[in-house]
């Protein structure tokens, strides 16, 4: 069973059809019950960060997750605010504290050039490591849709699976041990992103 | 390189036969005369089987029926098709935006209900996020002197769609679907004029409506109007041309678009 983590935010029933168009039987979780049986989980997310933060403490999601993804060591795929959310600290709305799954900081997307738009939204081409999972099967360069106003830097390069450019380089996708995390929306991505769900459905240590 | 969006928009009406309502795709004319021309859902899965980058959902007869009539398309969009999607048409309340987003929109679109209720923006920009809120401005009258018109073109509001885009903006919208009632359904090009205006004076994405009958009218669009997406209904309902040709004829123009999905 696949498990999707609901925390009232987001378009939830597109992650559980892309996931289900992918041959998964694929379970929303509204609480933490059930996390166990897991075989894989994803944690989508769109809106504000302290709000997500603030959701899934509530319902107990953290201290679950943390247990599955370091404990049993069970794959997990974070979508868009769902990889922000992994990171040490966001400068969304003032400054606050994220899971803290990768050395990172999530802060406002500022391009270079400012004839581009804040938030970043559409399709961007993404550049991908050879060696990552996700992205395995796909041509160079494919599209990916992208919505988003905050990214995630990363102070630890090796973590970086992908990065699009918009007005400088913007991470497109992590991946560390059994984490992933995409900002696009593979669900939204057509073919392209549902192959990268597939990946990482099929992924195996 | 973020590329252009090319958004099919899909029109639709309640079709009343007994017992329920049923959804067809129409298009329009100057938001008057409309005529029938499909299925909005197998419709949606032909353009995404193009390679369109979003799509738009309006529900013309909001209101008449009961929203159940419009969410069982958007279910029925969210589990066949794979793409971004905006659904409006009659969105009043934070309810509205709820049960839409919850059958799988990605986006929902307002617009009488923006100009009546301009907090109803806010409300749900913080509820939902700004990139979920799409300011839908329809207006008549290209050039200077343009006004924006609401209850489906048939109400004159004091407002210029220029400072009422910004406005927008600044309560919380996260991107602008602007529409040339004038030229809607006529296929004789975009307004560019008012369009530039508009894309100039925002700093969120612009799509841009009404008039595209060649895919030149795309292209100005996008070189001279500086709009982030071109949406048409009309052109993708009656054109015998692959939408793919339309793709690679603006690509030729030296504009960044998908080619293949």
């Amino acid at each position: 069973m696949i498990a999707i983590i609901d925390y009232g935010m987001g378009n939830i029933l597109s992650v559980k059809n892309a996931v289900s168009m992918a041959g998964k039987e694929a379970r929303i979780l509204h609480t933490p019950e059930g996390l166990e049986d897991a075989e894989r989980i994803v944690l989508p997310g769109v809106g504000a960060f302290p709000d997500c933060m603030k959701n899934l403490r509530l319902k107990g999601f953290i201290k679950a997750l943390e247990e599955a993804v370091f404990q049993r060591k069970t794959p997990i795929l974070g979508i868009c605010l769902g990889m922000q959310v992994m990171a040490e600290r966001s400068f969304e709305c003032g400054e606050h504290s994220g899971m803290g799954w990768f050395e990172a900081d999530v802060v406002r997307l500022n391009p270079e050039n400012s004839s581009l738009r804040v938030p970043q939204i559409g399709w961007n081409d993404v550049t991908y490591r050879n060696d990552s999972p996700l992205f395995a099967g796909l041509p160079d360069r494919p599209d990916f849709y992208f919505v988003h106003s905050y990214s995630l830097k990363c102070r630890d390069e090796r973590d970086v699976d992908a990065t699009c450019d918009y007005g400088g380089v913007v991470t497109a996708a992590l991946h560390k041990e059994n984490i992933f995390a995409t900002q696009f929306h593979p669900e939204k991505s057509q073919d392209y992103g549902l192959k990268v769900l597939e990946n990482f459905l099929r992924w195996r240590p | 390189m973020l590329k252009r969006r090319l958004i099919p928009k899909l029109q639709m009406k309640a079709l009343p036969s007994s017992p329920f309502a049923k959804m067809v795709l129409v298009t329009t004319i100057q938001f008057r005369e409309s005529i029938v021309v499909g299925d909005p859902v197998s419709q949606a899965k032909i353009y995404e089987a193009q390679a369109a980058d979003e799509l738009i959902f309006l529900d013309l007869d909001a209101g008449k029926y009961q929203r159940k009539t419009m969410t069982n398309v958007v279910e029925d969009a969210a589990e066949q098709i794979f793409m971004p999607f905006t659904v409006g048409g009659g969105v009043k309340t934070i309810e509205d935006f709820h049960c839409l987003l919850s059958s799988g929109a990605d986006k929902v679109s307002i617009n009488t209900a923006a100009v009546e209720n301009p907090k109803l923006i806010t409300e749900a920009s913080e509820i939902y996020g700004s990139q979920c809120v799409v300011l839908s401005i329809d207006y008549r009258d290209n050039g200077r002197n343009g006004s924006v018109w609401i209850r489906d073109g048939k109400i004159k509001t004091d407002l210029d769609p220029v400072q009422w885009a910004r406005q927008g903006e600044e309560l919380g919208a996260g991107e602008i679907l602007l529409t040339s009632i004038d030229r809607d359904g006529m296929r004789s090009g975009l307004d560019i004029e008012t369009i530039r205006r508009v894309a100039d004076s925002v700093s969120i994405p612009v799509i841009a409506s009404g008039g595209c009958g060649l895919a030149e009218h795309f292209v100005e669009g996008f070189q001279e109007g500086r709009a982030d997406g071109v949406s048409a209904g009309t052109y993708f309902c009656f054109k015998d041309e692959n939408p793919m040709q339309t793709r690679s004829q603006i690509r030729n123009a030296g504009i960044p678009i998908r080619l293949h999905k």
